[in-house]
């Protein structure tokens, strides 16, 4: 488990603030997600989240702070400089995102096109295997609003890690989906990070499954991050954590707190 | 109560000029994105195709509507003159020099123009355009340039087959109901406008036309707010702008360049 301080982290927000409208979003948020390894972050609805990936992204520029991404400060880098980091990222949207004018195919090809000298059998193998391991199968010659949400998502995600890029952003990928392609979502997510060491960073509301896959957890609330391991976190008695964890508690979670034993975990919460 | 009138003002004033630059910012990175590679080929003629084709119908009918009625309206006016054998010049030179292009850019702006605005402002609001923009891809070199581009190739195309269906219909109507002969209505046609005097300088008129609605579309489209209002704004701000950018462009073109 890592929350050692000092750590490589690949992606870091340092005293973020951002205000939407006359919301203040974001009061400082900080936190990092390591090298390697798989970050969840979790929180309520509307805490900022989603906010948090754009940010990384560079799709939005926080009002004060630093935002580092593979050790570059992307906050006020100009657009042109952007893109070349974006290479390195993947990102899954909540929504897809995916282009409703192209086919599923012709979605997860393009970055490679765009990209990548493959010819364009190489380009129909990887696109093919990367559905595949998404579960998805005869889906290549459909279009995005002829799939159901889950199967919209799991496109998406494909297209994300179809690069194999070194940083992915996930964002709520369990939404919608039934629980054998949680499971399978899961496994992915977790095989992509042991397999290639892909820095991984995933929001979700899905607490069994943050807590069975997460090296590291950051809670995010009232615009700021708490992080720590899953132990430290189910350990915690902060009121804010005990209440979330409460009402997001169910059996996969008391397994999992059976599984690992009684606390104290070495090293609280940061 | 004047000072905050003079601040509404000031206010409304500065976006103006704040939306003026970033129109021009806009077109500017459009233009830079056409001209370099990658050259978007394949995209560029389904948008043609959109833009296009698909207005192929609606531009036809109404020429051939617009054509029928000048026909008719030129017919009972010059007869009471003895000049109805002019009747072809008449409606000949209104359709090239002013009916023509400005008709067929108010129904490009309707059909084509609200679609371009309404599909980019949708991929504004369904995160296409950041995903495109996380994928390392410019928006609007991906999906911007080609439709722009396809807008102004269109426009003078259009307009020659609205301007000939017009003039199928002002024949239809002066030759095959009102009685006056073939031959005459061609003959009055072909004396009146010039190829180089009224025709090449009608389709120049039409690629202007043809960039307003392809950069005020885009533009509106890719500035629009990401919701359900956003995408509705930017398709009505694109039909209102459009629409009156090319009748005052018109006049400017016709005052400037007697066009």
């Amino acid at each position: 488990m890592s929350t050692e301080p000092g750590q490589d982290f690949r992606v870091a927000l340092d005293g973020v603030y951002l205000k939407r409208g006359d919301r203040q979003v974001l009061r400082g948020l900080s936190c990092g997600f390591p090298r390697g390894r798989i970050s969840i972050v979790l929180g309520g609805s509307g805490c900022g989240k989603s906010t948090l990936m754009r940010l990384v992204g560079g799709l939005t520029r926080p009002d004060r702070g630093i935002v580092r991404v593979a050790g570059e400060d992307i906050t006020r880098m100009s657009n042109r400089a952007l893109f070349r980091i974006r290479e390195r990222i993947g990102m899954l949207f909540q929504g897809g995102a995916l282009l409703d004018s192209m086919t599923v195919f012709d979605n997860v090809a393009l970055p490679l096109r765009e990209h990548s000298k493959l010819s364009e059998t190489e380009i129909r193998a990887a696109v093919s295997s990367r559905l595949d391991s998404v579960g998805l199968e005869q889906v290549e010659g459909l279009y995005p609003r002829e799939l159901s949400g889950g199967m919209n998502r799991r496109v998406a995600l494909a297209r994300a890690i179809v690069t194999d890029p070194e940083i992915v952003m996930v964002d709520e990928p369990f939404s919608g989906l039934d629980p054998v392609n949680v499971r399978r979502i899961e496994a992915l997510l977790v095989e992509l990070n042991r397999r290639l060491g892909i820095t991984l960073v995933v929001t979700s509301h899905h607490l069994a499954s943050s807590l069975r896959m997460a090296d590291r957890i950051v809670f995010m609330v009232d615009g700021r991050a708490i992080s720590g391991t899953p132990e430290t976190l189910l350990a915690s008695d902060d009121r804010r954590i005990v209440e979330f964890l409460e009402a997001e508690k169910d059996q996969s979670t008391e397994q999992f707190t059976a599984r690992i034993g009684a606390f104290p975990a070495s090293g609280g919460m940061e | 109560m004047r000072l905050p009138a003079i601040e509404r003002l000031g206010f409304k004033s500065q976006l103006f000029v704040d939306s003026l630059g970033g129109f021009a910012i806009f077109t500017l990175n459009v233009v830079r994105c056409a001209a370099l590679p990658p050259f978007r080929f394949r995209r560029f003629v389904d948008e043609v195709f959109d833009a296009g084709v698909l207005s192929l119908s609606i531009v036809c009918l109404s020429g051939f509507a617009v054509g029928a009625v000048l026909g008719l309206q030129g017919y009972d006016t010059l007869v009471r003159f003895g000049a109805e054998a002019n009747v072809g010049a008449v409606v000949g030179l209104s359709l090239v020099k002013e009916l023509g292009p400005v008709l067929t850019a108010l129904l490009v702006i309707g059909r084509a123009g609200s679609a371009t605005a309404a599909q980019i402002a949708t991929m504004v609001t369904t995160e296409q355009l950041d995903g495109l923009r996380m994928m390392s891809i410019d928006p609007v070199d991906f999906v911007v340039g080609p439709k722009a581009l396809a807008l102004l190739v269109v426009m003078p195309l259009l307009t020659a087959l609205f301007i000939i269906f017009a003039l199928a219909g002002g024949y239809l109507v002066g030759v095959m109901l009102l009685g006056l002969h073939g031959g005459t209505y061609f003959a009055s046609l072909e004396s009146a406008i010039t190829f180089a005097d009224d025709i090449v300088p009608s389709l120049s008129k039409t690629l202007v036309f043809g960039a307003l609605v392809g950069f005020i579309a885009t533009f509106r489209g890719y500035t629009s707010e990401p919701t359900s209002s956003g995408v509705s704004a930017a398709t009505t701000g694109t039909v209102v702008t459009a629409s009156v950018c090319v009748l005052l462009f018109d006049y400017v073109i016709t005052a400037l360049w007697g066009i």
